[in-house]
């Protein structure tokens, strides 16, 4: 193996159904059912999809939610602002967390 | 002159060198093979040219200005023969642009005359051209039914796959089309739209599609259509060089055979048309047409009804790309 992540592996997820493939058949239900168009349409649900792809850096998300809302119509603009939400909300955790080394300091400082 | 054309030998061979499971194979293992065209067939669709303004990324027919081909009015008097004789009801013109077929309007005037419904297949820049311009008034003139291409509602994406200005270019035909009747309501000029992915994936939904252009070229240019015809990218022709070229055409053929849909199958455009060429040869469709995978009658000088209707048709891998998800055709969707 030269690296951790490889493109081909994506076409193997299914194999993760061998050891438990009533587990396996549950969560395909389950997630097939999610991305449905329902209360939000199905390309709003891929550009979340792929928001959150980016928030949890996985590279086969990036891949499939890539394709996946460009087969939902949506255009490169509303990809990156997508991925603008996900970068905002991380960049802003990590800023709101910083209230607490400011708890933190002022409990243990003068 | 020097014409780089990809030939059609060789792309039968890329798409038979792709690791999938040939068409053949599925539609026999859902009982469909061989597939035949209906009892009746409604549509002659007739390309009647390559030549084209444009030299767009996807485009299956490999259009362009530099190409010759043309169709003479013999062919078309012929075309318009066998329209007659086994009441074909629907005259579908395509090209390259067929506009720059010198012929054009005296195909459109001969078919109105014996009352068939004309469909044009339009790329909107070409009647921005001087010399085109009066066309849109013809078209209005004659009640012929306007598909046009416009694979995306902004620029940067129409652009990009049509060349520098073809979207604004495109948006000003179309205002001086709704101006006319075309594509507003209660008026009965038809103004269809085609959509195209830009690249090597799948088109969207086509009702969701219809309605993001709906509201953006309203919104932005109040322009308004009919309907919009959500179309895939089909594996041939420049399509084809750029799937081979950039790497794309293993996981491409492998995702359309993955949406790979049986209840498509009966509906397939080329049950209900046949395809002639610019020098008269018959075809199950267009695409076949490029592929020259020729079907039972050969030219249209000889075309018999028990030829056309019931006919076995020449199906290959390309096939896969008319039975994706919800289908494509030239009408859009298929289911
Ligand atoms: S896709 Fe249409 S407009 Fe574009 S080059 Fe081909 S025939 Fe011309
Ligand atoms: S590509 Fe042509 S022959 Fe094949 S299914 Fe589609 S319309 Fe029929």
């Amino acid at each position: 193996m030269d690296t951790y992540y490889n493109p081909a592996d994506l076409a193997k997820f299914s194999t993760m159904g061998e050891e438990a493939p009533d587990l396996w058949q549950k969560f395909m239900a389950y997630y097939g059912a999610v991305f449905e168009n329902g209360a939000l349409t199905a390309r709003e649900k891929a550009l979340i999809a792929l928001a959150v792809a980016h928030a949890i850096q996985c590279p086969y998300c990036i891949d499939a939610y890539t394709q996946g809302a460009l087969e939902k119509g949506a255009n490169e603009a509303q990809m990156t602002e997508a991925i603008h939400v996900a970068c905002a909300i991380r960049g802003g955790a990590a800023l709101v967390h910083g209230v607490q080394m400011k708890n933190v300091a002022k409990k243990i400082g003068f | 002159m020097n014409v780089n054309v990809t030939s059609p030998f060789s792309q039968l061979d890329t798409l038979e060198s792709v690791g999938i499971k040939t068409f053949v194979e599925k539609l026999k293992e859902i009982q469909a093979f061989p597939l035949k065209s209906g009892d009746h067939i409604n549509i002659m669709q007739i390309n009647i040219g390559k030549v084209c303004n444009l030299s767009c990324k996807h485009c299956h027919v490999e259009a362009g200005p530099q190409r010759t081909e043309i169709m003479s009015q013999e062919i078309m008097a012929q075309c318009l023969q066998v329209m007659n004789d086994h009441q074909i009801k629907t005259l579908d013109i395509t090209g390259g642009a067929p506009e720059l077929n010198p012929n054009h309007q005296w195909l459109i005037r001969q078919a109105t005359e014996i009352n068939r419904h004309v469909i044009t297949r339009c790329n909107l820049t070409v009647l921005n051209d001087k010399n085109y311009a009066h066309l849109p008034e013809f078209y209005a003139e004659h009640k012929v039914e306007v598909v046009a291409s416009l694979p995306y509602y902004t620029q940067k994406n129409t652009d990009r796959m049509r060349g520098d200005g073809v979207f604004q270019s495109s948006i000003e035909v179309l205002k001086q089309l709704n101006k006319l009747g075309y594509g507003r309501e209660g008026s009965d000029l038809k103004l269809n739209l085609v959509y195209n992915p830009g690249g090597a994936f799948l088109p969207p939904a086509q009702q969701g599609i219809e309605a993001d252009f709906r509201r953006n070229l309203l919104d932005q240019y109040g322009i308004t259509f009919n309907s919009l015809y959500a179309i895939g990218n089909f594996p041939v022709g420049r399509f084809l060089t750029f799937l081979q070229k950039s790497g794309n055409l293993q996981p491409y053929m492998e995702k359309l055979v993955a949406a790979f849909n049986p209840e498509t199958v009966s509906g397939v455009m080329c049950r209900d048309q046949i395809s002639v060429s610019w020098d008269g040869y018959l075809f199950d469709c267009d695409f076949n047409q490029m592929l020259n995978l020729s079907c039972k009658p050969k030219h249209i000088s000889d075309c018999k009804a028990e030829d056309l209707n019931g006919r076995e048709i020449a199906v290959h891998n390309h096939c896969y790309a008319c039975t994706a998800g919800s289908g494509s055709s030239c009408g859009g969707a298929v289911v």
